[in-house]
């Protein structure tokens, strides 16, 4: 059985100009101990699903889905205290902005003994081992001291370290990484996501990990799914998704990365994502795409077959092949 | 920390001179002779005149007269009242607990409901209870606070007739004034009924002295939340899974409280002008109504000593505000 | 063909309107703020007797909807006899008055004295600031009172105390919005061709700083009524029989049990008069603020 099944998930926003649909029917499934990288630019809803997920958005949201299932339990009908025994123990989320993402007033030492106080019941004593524990295992060194620090004593790779620790403080069955090294050093970046893969091996989490850049999705996942405009529009496994996209989306960003050049010109999509009040009334993409014709523009795209990366096109690339 | 303690202190001292160098032309200021002034309605006599200015130093230059007033004000000579001739020191910290207990009262009423009523409406922004919250306060700024006193004197006084008109506590009651807080005083005094008499008396007025801190305090508490509930610190405390009430009760209102001290202790210098309408009103023997009386009576040294006083007294709440500034900011206590 | 690539965006006027607008609350006490203006200037014509007349058959006549009144004088009569409605109205124009040249002067010298501060070198800077600090120090009431006891209590006189006691607000935003700007390019720009300081401190800096000084005008308008109704009600504003509405609540104030309209009517159009400069005060504060700027 699934760990996580999404299915057919919309967010709409209530903005002063109407409404916004920032998630449009996207799927999402993950397995226990599976590695899923969701990929696509601003804009893509790719946040907006998993905040949903978690609960976080707020009130201007309206969240609707056929399956919202997460370890057995139904998301859509339990209710808000049922929600926060999940929220932060079995299901966990870090952000891209680790140190504005950490309390300014309070210690670090107090922020995670807060989780292990509340989801875990421990004493004071045990909280204290634990949390020393925790930092050491993700790689804070002299954590006994680290304890007692404010977050604006930290560097931003240290922060990040924090979050970790605190998300998988109740050893969580699913960790959502949301960008997590787009705010850090190049070379803390390495560290984060080494990191995050170690910490998924050890101990057999299932981790989303949330990104655009394509470089760490080849590093990391096992299957990505790629999201445009707030659709899903492909899921493959990542050797498969870098070999053959079968998505115009999925090629178009694949070839627009500078260590695939051939030519002396970057190759770029042209054109930007649509807003809210340009959507196109076929294939959300069919604006930007080399190979729409008017079926493309006039009606959307049905999901292609698995063995056509689910792609959400009419004629999604190999399809011929 | 320190540095910043230092800072504090540097800016306090010039100022301090300042308030006296104020403080001490104002009699100078005034128009006519000073000393005429001084010697009081039946006027002086020539030899009286040559002996007040010699005791009053005026013969020597301006620079003289400043230091020695200058002296006599570190050792807490003020000059003494022309009505009373008590010492200006004296009469002042006699009257002063009146004030303290009206304002200290009226800061416990302002804060207890400003703070959660701030919060509340930041919490639930652009519902009923955060418009109607906000139009109170802005109401309750917008009114001159005499006349709110003098409009619930009419009500609860004279047509509802809780409470009493002025006074601090009814004429039935006497005891020597142990420490001058009435509360205090009363409650000890072992008599039935004096401190329920005690309390009646600070209903209204703490009412009307905390009205305007109120209004202020909860519209800062209110735009403080809301600033930072939108921060990503509070999605990362939901996140965790924590309670609404943990995460705006306790994640959120610490950070919102950093801005709101300063501006609670900033409140204390308004207190202390509105102290001036509210004791007047309701005959409260307090230093406001001192004031007020002696500029009334022409009691020179009074308004000198005591504008002298309770401006340095504002500067210390001032720095003492700063300086626990300083302490509830991790960013500034640790660096 | 340029004619296509003419500037469509609206004016400053009009994108200022098009925030404030969408306040209700702050266009409602533009409104209101209207009609007081208006009732100042016109005071004398719609008044239907002389503030200053006394009715001695009419003492103290409760307002019409009440036993006793009548619609001769349908705000009642004060104690003297006096018309109520004729008094609050002229009494508009004396808190007009009051902000107006409160506001004015105190800006006036708060905005000069800012730009000093702001463009002078490091030591004049500190004297000012330090000097303002020493008139913040004492709270805002009772050095105004002091003030007016030196200078003799007279509604002017309180003019000029409450404008005094305002000033370093108006030095500090100021100030503050010069140092701010001092260090931007087109101030440098401007130096670099050669604007004498002068024209530097008003035409090139000033104009970029006025936005959080038009809010502290507003809300000084408030304050500066409130004070001087204060002075007044001390007894060290306008004195009687001038009809300020301060005065006519210290005037009153005997009267509280027996007669309810003295009290009441003065400080209600006290409130409601703070309460529209408020609210558009308020308004202005959230349409000139350029955080919250959308477009």
């Amino acid at each position: 059985m699934a760990l996580l099944e999404i299915r057919n998930l919309s967010v709409d926003f209530a903005t002063a100009s109407g409404a916004f649909r920032a998630v449009d029917g996207a799927d999402v499934a993950v397995d226990a101990s599976d590695v899923l990288a969701i990929v696509g630019e601003s804009g893509s809803g790719k946040s907006v699903s998993m905040l949903a997920l978690m609960g976080l958005l707020p009130w201007t949201a309206t969240v609707t889905a056929d399956r919202m299932m997460f370890d057995g339990q139904d998301l859509r009908a339990i209710s808000p205290r049922q929600r926060r025994r999940i929220v932060g123990k079995d299901m966990a989320m870090i952000f891209q902005e680790p140190m504005s993402s950490l309390n300014p007033c309070f210690t670090v030492g107090f922020q995670i003994k807060e989780i292990l106080r509340i989801h875990l019941g421990l004493n004071r004593h045990d909280r204290h081992a634990r949390a020393i524990e925790l930092f050491e295992m993700v790689g804070i060194p002299a954590p006994e001291q680290r304890l007692g620090a404010f977050p604006h004593q930290m560097s931003g790779g240290m922060c990040q370290r924090v979050m970790i620790a605190m998300a998988i403080s109740c050893a969580p069955k699913l960790l959502i990484a949301d960008e997590p090294t787009t705010a850090l050093d190049v070379t803390i970046q390495a560290q984060i996501l080494d990191l995050l893969t170690e910490l998924q091996k050890d101990t057999g989490m299932a981790l989303i990990l949330i990104t655009h850049d394509m470089g760490v999705v080849a590093e990391t996942a096992e299957r990505v799914s790629v999201h445009y405009a707030g659709q899903k529009v492909e899921e493959q496994g990542v050797l498969d998704l870098f070999k053959a996209p079968h998505h115009p989306y999925t090629a178009a960003l694949l070839a627009a990365l500078p260590e695939r050049a051939t030519a002396r010109r970057l190759p770029t999509i042209p054109g930007v994502v649509p807003g809210q009040f340009d959507r196109p009334d076929g294939c959300l993409f069919s604006p930007r795409c080399a190979f729409a014709d008017d079926l493309c523009r006039a009606v959307p795209p049905g999901q292609a077959p698995a063995t056509l990366g689910l792609a959400l096109c009419h004629y999604p690339l190999g399809a011929l092949a | 920390m320190i540095a910043y303690l230092l800072s504090r202190l540097l800016t306090f001292l010039p100022t301090f001179f300042g308030v006296t160098l104020i403080s001490f032309s104002f009699i100078r200021v005034l128009p006519g002779d000073p000393i005429i002034v001084m010697g009081g309605e039946r006027g002086v006599s020539p030899e009286r005149y040559a002996e007040l200015a010699a005791q009053l130093g005026y013969d020597r230059p301006l620079i003289t007269q400043y230091g020695e007033y200058l002296w006599g004000v570190m050792q807490g000579d003020l000059g003494s009242s022309f009505v009373t001739k008590r010492p200006v020191w004296d009469e002042f910290f006699a009257l002063f607990p009146a004030t303290l207990e009206l304002s200290v009262c009226a800061m416990i009423f302002a804060v207890a409901l400003a703070l959660p009523a701030g919060v509340i409406a930041a919490v639930n922004r652009g519902k009923f209870f955060d418009r109607a919250l906000m139009s109170t306060a802005l109401i309750g700024y917008s009114m001159p606070i005499f006349w709110w006193a003098l409009l619930l004197i009419i009500v609860v006084s004279g047509w509802l007739g809780w409470t009493p008109v002025s006074g601090r506590i009814s004429l039935l009651y006497y005891f020597p004034d142990a420490t001058g807080f009435m509360l205090w005083d009363a409650a000890m005094s072992g008599q039935k009924g004096a401190f329920g008499s005690a309390v009646q008396h600070l209903i209204l007025p703490t009412i009307v002295l905390g009205t305007i801190p109120l209004a202020v305090i909860a519209r800062q508490t209110r735009s403080a939340m809301l600033e930072v509930l939108s921060e990503d610190y509070i999605r990362t405390a939901k996140a965790k899974g924590l309670s609404p009430t943990r995460v705006n009760g306790v994640h959120a209102l610490r950070n919102a409280l950093i801005p709101v001290i300063t501006v609670i202790g900033l409140s204390v210098g308004t207190l202390l002008a509105g102290a001036i309408l509210t004791e007047t009103i309701f005959s409260w023997p307090g230093i406001g109504k001192w004031m007020v009386d002696s500029i009334f009576r022409r009691d020179y040294p009074v308004v000198q000593g005591g504008l002298l006083l309770i401006a340095v007294m504002v500067m210390v709440v001032n720095l003492a505000v700063d300086v626990a500034y300083g302490f509830i900011n991790p960013r500034i206590r640790k660096r | 063909m340029t004619a296509a690539a003419q500037d469509i965006r609206p004016g400053r006027l009009a994108e200022f309107w098009h925030y404030f607008s969408e306040n209700r609350g702050a266009v409602f006490g533009m409104w209101v703020f209207a009609v007081f203006v208006a009732v100042a200037i016109l005071a004398d014509l719609i008044a239907p007797y002389d503030p200053t007349a006394q009715f001695r058959d009419h003492l103290l006549q409760p307002p019409f909807w009440q036993a006793g009144g009548s619609f001769a004088f349908p705000l009642g009569t004060d104690a003297v006899g006096r018309d109520m409605l004729s008094r609050l109205l002229h009494g508009a124009r004396y808190s007009f008055y009051v902000g107006i040249v409160v506001v004015a002067v105190a800006a006036t010298g708060g905005i000069v004295i800012g730009l000093l501060a702001g463009f002078a070198p490091r030591w004049v800077d500190t004297i000012i600031m330090r000097v303002m600090d020493i008139i913040l120090a004492f709270p805002s009431l009772l050095l105004a009172l002091v003030l007016v006891a030196i200078l003799g209590p007279s509604l002017t006189n309180a003019m000029i105390a409450i404008a005094i006691v305002l000033q370093p607000h108006y030095v500090r935003l100021t100030r503050a919005s010069v140092l701010a700007e001092r260090s931007k390019d087109y101030v440098i720009a401007a130096k670099v061709i050669g604007a004498g300081l002068p024209r530097l401190m008003f035409i090139t800096v000033l104009p970029n700083c006025l936005s959080p000084i038009i809010v502290q005008g507003a809300l000084s308008f408030s304050t500066a009524i409130l004070d001087a109704a204060a002075l007044g009600f001390l007894g060290m504003g306008a004195q009687p029989p001038t009809p300020e509405w301060g005065t006519m609540l210290a005037e009153s104030r005997e009267f509280i049990l027996r007669a309810w309209w003295v009290v009441t009517l003065p400080g209600l159009a006290i409130l409601m008069t703070v309460l529209a400069i408020n609210l558009m005060g308020d308004g202005l504060r959230d349409a000139l603020d350029p955080k919250l700027k959308r477009s």
